[in-house]
């Protein structure tokens, strides 16, 4: 009970700084937790990327975030305005895609965008074919815009629900696997809309499965692994709590492991290189940040007769830390 | 944020809504084929009387169908009571039952609830719309069948059950009263079919216990001992429009019927808010 006070009290002065902020949300389903006790904190005007595997309870947090189920335990408040009792208040100002489009397929792409929109009470419908036209436009469907929805493709779809996401302007953009069922070139226009949106100012909470596809958009990220927060904050923090670690390809692996282990390295032989030439193999050691230079360790090497292939210090990727921190890989799902 | 703005943001358009709802229902070509089906009865009925060689007797087939060949306005009320127990009442249950159902399965209810469109007001709207359906099939009968009536029969005097003669404009005016009758009868299942809607995300799933609920009201309807049980069923005053057509009218199960109908309303339309305003949405 403390506890959760307390970080109720941490969270409220910085509540007007966020556009998302959870204490202890809970969602169960029966016995099954899908999500479970999260604070989740998104900065406005960031863009944060929601981070798991398939299952691991984001799709369910959103619902939460947006009424459409009921938290079992715990707060939240999107846009400064409490979940659920004030959220008519905050969604007109929030666009969604949630678990991928859904469209009447006997519509057209516009008449659907205008559907949405009469949906929202407070959108004006003397701008209503102006701004469904806007938003086709921003998500490059003007030519299918009469065309029934049946007819669409894959990732027109997800096109057209981005656009529906972007029928009014917005302060938060939530986007469920908004790249789903995208071509290579698809989740690219998919990252630069995102960079133009979060460059007028608008929060974008983005999630996904697939790390690689929002890692050069996010200024921030939360890790959920089965239902619980492994880890948020923003890529930098995330980056930086992993120490560095050397690599050496070579073919004499003994004695690498064993010029390191007398310069103090706790070095071990990783497996074969990506690549192997004949008996090449890798040695991976952490490198404390105190330790030696590493051109010391090069020279250290060469002079115990080692043949250096290939040599590198690197902090461990963003991808590195997430599989750290949830256990598996992050394509496991596809 | 500027005050101005903020009044300008508070200006609501709550109307559009049902004006879209209502553009969703009569584009679908499923309310289309529904529609022209429940005109095919008049019409089908009008050709086959027309083409027979013997006008039907009194009392022979559907009630007034010995009416028809005099006053070609009978038509319409005839094909009235023959699509009254299963016919109108089925496709009512497809749109009535599709309404939240419908939406949940195609993955647009959770975009109208975040657009905000809010749950009371979806569910006052799906109403609604099923209500503008109800009017739309009873008035697609009436229509047709005064048009194939007047066409093959002509509009000549009829007798009225209380032995009266009228013309053709009390003609109208009757079969007028029995369509708001027939609609006013529907009111009730729409409600139970749209409370039925908010129980499931299978749209046809939704259709089909509504379908049934009505095929088994009738039939309890029919037992005796279950009596006690009758002047509480939906579909107790379906049939009892024959007081609307005597001189004078006897209003009784008219009003009888629209107080049943409207006790429907509320207490499915409580349950449909109740259900529906709590339920959390997966589809």
């Amino acid at each position: 009970m403390s506890e959760t006070a307390t970080a109720a009290d941490e969270a409220d002065p910085h509540a007007a700084d966020l556009a998302i902020a959870t204490t202890g949300l809970t969602k169960r389903f029966g016995h099954q937790i899908a999500v479970n006790a999260i604070d989740l904190a998104v900065p406005r005007g960031s863009v944060f990327g929601f981070l798991g595997p398939n299952g691991s309870g984001k799709t369910t947090t959103i619902r939460v975030l947006l009424g459409l189920a009921a938290a079992t335990s715990g707060n939240a408040r999107l846009l400064g305005n409490d979940v659920p009792t004030e959220l008519a208040e905050a969604l007109p100002r929030v666009g969604a895609l949630i678990e991928g489009p859904a469209f009447y397929p006997f519509l057209s792409g516009a008449d659907n965008l205008r559907r949405l929109d009469s949906a929202d009470a407070r959108a004006d419908p003397a701008t209503r074919d102006a701004r469904v036209a806007r938003a086709l436009d921003r998500v490059g469907l003007t030519h299918a815009a009469r065309k029934r929805a049946r007819a669409y493709s894959l990732g027109m779809k997800q096109r057209l629900g981005i656009a529906a996401a972007l029928l009014t302007p917005r302060d938060l953009l939530v986007l469920d696997e908004p790249t789903n069922g995208l071509d290579p070139q698809g989740t690219r226009e998919v990252r630069s809309l995102i960079r133009a949106v979060a460059a007028e100012g608008t929060t974008v909470f983005v999630s996904s499965h697939l790390l690689a596809e929002v890692e050069q958009i996010c200024t921030h990220a939360a890790v959920m692994h089965v239902g619980s927060l492994v880890a948020q904050g923003s890529l930098d923090d995330l980056r930086g709590t992993g120490a560095r670690v050397v690599r050496v390809e070579t073919p004499d692996g003994d004695r690498t492991v064993a010029e390191f282990a007398r310069l103090g390295l706790d070095a071990a032989q990783a497996g074969p290189a990506l690549r192997p030439r004949a008996g090449e193999v890798v040695v991976e050691a952490p490198l404390p940040d105190d330790g030696p230079a590493a051109e010391d360790l090069v020279a250290a090497l060469v002079a115990a007769g080692v043949r250096v292939r290939g040599f590198d210090v690197a902090r461990p990727s963003l991808e590195d830390r997430f599989v750290a921190l949830t256990g598996e890989g992050f394509d496991v799902a596809r | 944020m500027p005050a101005d703005s903020d009044t300008a943001r508070a200006r609501t358009h709550g109307g559009a809504l049902l004006a879209s709802e209502l553009r969703v229902l009569f584009r679908r070509w499923r309310t289309w084929a529904m529609l022209a089906a429940l005109a095919s009865i008049p019409v089908l009925m009008a050709v086959v009387v027309r083409l027979s060689s013997e006008p039907p007797g009194p009392g022979e087939g559907p009630p007034f169908l010995d009416q028809v060949t005099n006053n070609g306005m009978f038509v319409a009320i005839t094909a009235l009571v023959l699509t009254t127990p299963l016919f109108l009442p089925l496709t009512v249950a497809v749109v009535s039952g599709d309404t939240i159902a419908g939406e949940a399965s195609l993955g647009t209810l959770r975009y109208l609830l975040v657009a905000p469109a809010g749950r009371v007001r979806l569910l006052l709207v799906k109403y609604l719309s099923t209500v503008a359906f109800c009017l739309a099939a009873s008035g697609t009968v009436l229509l047709t069948g005064w048009v194939i009536g007047a066409v093959l029969f002509g509009t000549g005097e009829a007798t009225l059950l209380s032995g009266d003669t009228i013309g053709v404009g009390d003609a109208v005016v009757r079969s007028l009263l029995v369509g708001a009758h027939v609609t006013i009868c529907m009111l009730g299942l729409a409600a139970v079919g749209l409370f039925i809607s908010t129980l499931t995300d299978a749209g046809v799933g939704a259709m089909a216990a509504v379908a049934v609920l009505t095929i088994v009201a009738q039939v309890l309807g029919q037992l005796d001992q279950l009596a006690w049980l009758h002047p509480w069923l939906f579909t107790h005053h379906w049939l009892a429009f024959a007081d609307l057509l005597r001189e004078p009218v006897v209003w009784t199960s008219f009003t009888e019927n629209a107080l049943l109908q409207a006790g429907y309303v509320a207490f499915f339309g409580a349950l449909a808010h109740g259900r529906f305003g709590t339920k959390d949405v997966l589809s």
